[in-house]
């Protein structure tokens, strides 16, 4: 038997297929979830993918926390299911208040879309243990509304629990992905909560999992390998 | 019917690259003397019924809940003049 992933798609989701494919590539069984269904079709872990959801009318992922789907979400999520966020799944997790801080509009005020070099801090959450801790993973990022922030209280917070759990890499040419994308602070390209089954990124781990698509790495496998691992060792 | 106006400014310790776009643009446009300029939003709420404390109360909430994000925002609520 293999573990049920939900994939979530809201009215202006755009990844959802692509997430549903790198679930079946690592392994697991891909479940379509709807934004108006409460009902999550008993699957053990959820990804919120990538898009506009709802226009990102108001904020970015603003409208989606309302949604049916995410009551059923934010409930299950507090119980310890496993919730991936990818770039707008990631606004709206800071939306429900799942994990801390917001997402705003990038520094540049332009959209970006490249392939972003960025670290693994924390190889400890649901969807990091197939990753070592301080592993350089390059995978795309495309976001206009990139931008992490939070009071300082709570970034530090944050960096003393380890729940940095991604950091963009800046220490290299922008041509070659290095570089901080969004203007987020502490270059925090993802975090975790505390119990670290609830993770978010704004780089898009979904579509670098197969060598013959995009730049050929595979380097975001690993998130959906590591929570089939997490779940059938369950 | 009474007019409710929310508006949603970001924390001042919060960048607004919006607003400093704006305020570059300004003197290229010949007007000059404005030091900065930071952008919001504005909800005009056409209330069925009084604009009495109650009615605030619930537009207090929807503001807090909804509106604006309290992470990156803060608003105000005030009943619009002649409403």
């Amino acid at each position: 038997m293999t573990a049920r992933i939900g994939v979530v798609t809201f009215p202006g989701t755009l990844d959802d297929r692509d997430t549903q494919r790198a679930v079946r590539v690592a392994g697991a069984e891909a479940v379509p979830l709807w934004h108006r269904d409460k009902d999550l079709k008993q699957v053990d872990a959820v990804v919120l993918p990538g898009g506009f959801s709802y226009g990102d009318y108001l904020r970015a992922g603003a409208i989606s926390r309302f949604s049916p789907v995410m009551e059923s979400v934010i409930a299950q999520a507090k119980d310890g299911m496993p919730v991936l966020g990818i770039c707008n799944g990631f606004q709206v997790l800071t939306e429900t208040h799942l994990l801390p801080g917001a997402m705003l509009r990038n520094e540049s005020l332009h959209f970006v879309c490249r392939e972003q070099k960025l670290r693994v801090e924390n190889a400890d959450t649901a969807w990091t243990t197939d990753y070592t801790a301080g592993q350089e993973i390059s995978i795309p990022l495309k976001n206009i509304d990139g931008r992490y922030v939070a009071d300082a209280r709570t970034l530090d917070m944050l960096e003393a629990e380890g729940r940095v759990a991604f950091r963009y890499l800046t220490d290299g040419e922008a041509a070659d992905g290095y570089g901080n994308p969004n203007g987020s602070l502490r270059d925090i390209a993802g975090i975790t909560n505390e119990a670290g089954n609830v993770v978010g990124l704004m780089p898009h781990p979904e579509h670098a999992v197969e060598p013959l698509i995009g730049t050929g790495r595979t380097d975001g496998l690993g998130f959906f390998t590591s929570i089939l691992k997490k779940l059938v060792n369950a | 019917m009474a007019r409710v106006v929310v508006d949603v400014m970001l924390k001042p310790e919060i960048l607004d690259p919006q607003g400093q776009a704006v305020q570059r643009a300004l003197p290229r446009l010949g007007f000059e003397g404005i030091a900065d300029v930071r952008q919001g939003k504005r909800f005009e709420l056409e209330v069925e019924g009084p604009a009495d404390d109650a009615a605030l109360a619930r537009i207090r909430e929807m503001a807090e809940t909804f509106l604006a994000n309290t992470v990156i925002e803060d608003f105000t609520v005030r009943v619009e003049a002649g409403s």
